[in-house]
């Protein structure tokens, strides 16, 4: 499967990631031979396979409705590239506009 | 050419845990900004959210209320989007797999009882809060992520919706539901309940729908019933004119009483959900769910018809008694003081609910149930008037004592004595010759007039109906 010039600006763009024109080159290949991999998974005969939903073999993993820590918002202030007033500052941006 | 509009609206409700959705980060409101974080709700390498049983109940409880079907498998997905109060970049929502799917609530409009389809009610934790900065030379937002990871259901509803006052009634209705089995506060000032709709115009009878437009911003059930009217006429409009309708997602603007578009965006609903491989599925056996269901109460359509049939109650009184739990259990308290059930209903919808804010906070009301039993069963056995009991009711609101001392101190007991409104009636008699005379002559309106002299002359105390015979028979 091939993914082509289309696929890859819909993709980086959804991730927000500016790609120059090589890249998208570099990128289509590299993607179409990571899928065409993994497609390989298609010769394998399943058909006696139960039909997975989920990765992990867990169920009902659950917590208790209790109250633990949290950590403090200058620990929050040291993550942040900037902070003021208890918030974190970002450039702003209002949906849609 | 008739239109008709096609609704559904999208519900968040809150869950009332104490804790976030998947980590022990407190849920109360308005603290101080960012100090409910951890790095699971802030999302930092390494962490392992892990869902909290309480939201998982809450949910399944809003479900069964819902008349909803629990889920025997369910699990969590990632949303992805880009937002500053989003820190992971995606959400963790329910896709494809949710915990309830449909059910209906029962509303009534206009006069009528309708159901409303429910699509599907799923889990799924909140986004942070963004404060825009009003400074146009600094161009920031502020972002604070305590709500981050709060527990939401979404309840998405079929699109069986006609009109804003039908969206208006389904939200009372949930919100009734919601807070009878305590899942949520609906409180919508702290966003604990948040709508919006979807909403397209079709000819009448048509089976196939219209361009559907989405809107948002609305921070009241006024403000959907409103966007929704004017939704329907801008688009009808539209249409009638020959005009499109785009999807699009508008927003509605309170104080211009409109909505306005959106820039739109191509692909801002390109999600690409995937299951979240670190949270593991939920899968319930009947055990889990009949415990659940346990802990559903008596709930307010089902109380209703039960207050028709036990108390003989008129269905709008019964209706307005048991929209809410706790003004319910207040009015069943006083019956069971032993007040006449009517006599109670008229006195709690007629008196008490004009002077009480909250209803939900019936319980810190100074006049108990007991003491409004009490203060019925003095009009009943005639201590004093139905007028003389208002300005008893207002003493024990103002004071906090009972009725029966209130109407000791004040000397407020009625005058039964039919010597003493005999000589009461004697005196009004002799200063309205002139009404005497009217009457006489055949005006009737006199004899009210008279009769609100004695009153006047008792202060109120005298037995009206005492007071009428006695004059009768005097005036003749």
């Amino acid at each position: 499967m091939g993914i082509d010039r289309d696929t890859i600006l819909k993709v980086s763009k959804l991730a927000r990631l500016e790609l120059k024109d090589e890249e998208i080159a570099e990128f289509s290949g590299q993607l179409s031979d990571i899928l065409s991999y993994v497609e390989k998974i298609n010769e394998l005969d399943t058909d006696t396979v139960k039909p997975s939903d989920h990765i992990v073999d867990l169920k009902n993993v659950f917590r208790d409705d209790e109250t633990g820590p949290s950590i403090k918002p200058e620990e929050i202030e040291k993550m942040a590239p900037q902070f003021e007033g208890g918030h974190i500052i970002v450039p702003k941006i209002i949906e849609g506009s | 050419m008739e239109y008709e509009p096609v609704i559904g609206l999208e519900v968040h409700v809150q869950l009332n845990t104490k804790t976030k959705i998947f980590c022990s980060c407190s849920t109360k409101f308005g603290s101080e900004p960012n100090s409910q974080t951890c790095p699971v709700c802030l999302g930092l390498p390494g962490v392992l959210p892990v869902l909290n049983r309480e939201a998982l109940k809450k949910g399944i409880l809003a479900g069964m209320a819902l008349n909803s079907r629990i889920s025997q498998y369910s699990k969590f997905d990632r949303k992805n989007y880009f937002y500053p109060d989003l820190p992971k970049a995606y959400q963790i929502s329910q896709f494809d797999k949710p915990i309830c799917e449909g059910g209906y609530v029962e509303i009534e409009a206009n006069n009528k009882k309708k159901k409303i389809g429910i699509t599907r009610l799923h889990l799924e934790e909140d986004a942070g809060k963004s404060i825009h900065s009003e400074d146009p030379a600094r161009n920031i937002s502020y972002v604070d992520l305590n709500r981050t990871g709060v527990p939401l259901a979404e309840i998405v509803s079929e699109p069986d919706i006609r009109s804003g006052d039908e969206a208006y009634e389904y939200l009372q209705k949930i919100k009734s539901l919601m807070k009878y089995i305590e899942a949520s506060d609906c409180n919508m000032e702290e966003g604990s309940l948040r709508c919006d709709v979807n909403i397209s115009i079709r000819k009448k009878g048509a089976s196939e729908f219209g361009e559907k437009v989405e809107i948002k911003n609305l921070n009241s059930f006024k403000a959907v019933r409103s966007a929704i009217n004017y939704e329907i006429e801008r688009q009808t409009r539209m249409i009638q004119y020959g005009n499109k309708i785009h999807q699009e997602t508008r927003l509605w603007d309170a104080d211009k009483n409109e909505t306005y578009g959106m820039r739109s965006k191509e692909d801002a609903h390109d999600y690409r959900y995937f299951p979240d491989p670190d949270l593991a599925p939920v899968i319930l056996d009947s055990a889990f769910i009949d415990e659940v269901k346990k802990e559903l109460p008596e709930l307010p359509d089902e109380k209703r018809e039960r207050f028709i049939a036990q108390y003989n109650l008129p269905q709008y009184d019964a209706g307005v008694l048991t929209s809410i739990k706790q003004l319910a259990q207040y009015f069943e308290s006083v019956v069971e003081k032993g007040a006449d059930p009517k006599k109670a209903s008229n006195w709690i919808m007629s008196e008490l609910l004009g002077k009480i804010d909250d209803a939900e906070k019936i319980d810190a009301f100074p006049v108990t149930a007991e003491m409004l039993a009490g203060l019925l069963k003095l009009i009943k056995n005639n201590t004093i008037s139905g007028k003389i009991a208002k300005k008893v009711f207002d003493e024990m609101i103002k004071t906090g004592k009972d009725a029966e001392t209130i109407v000791e101190e004040k000397g407020l007991k009625q005058v039964t004595d039919t010597a003493e409104i005999g000589s009461m009636i004697d005196r009004v008699i002799e200063n309205n010759p002139k009404s005497v005379e009217d009457y006489k002559n055949g005006t009737k309106k006199a004899l009210g007039f008279l009769v609100g002299q004695v009153m006047k002359e008792s202060k109120g105390k005298a037995n009206p109906q005492m007071v009428n015979e006695i004059l009768v028979k005097k005036l003749n």
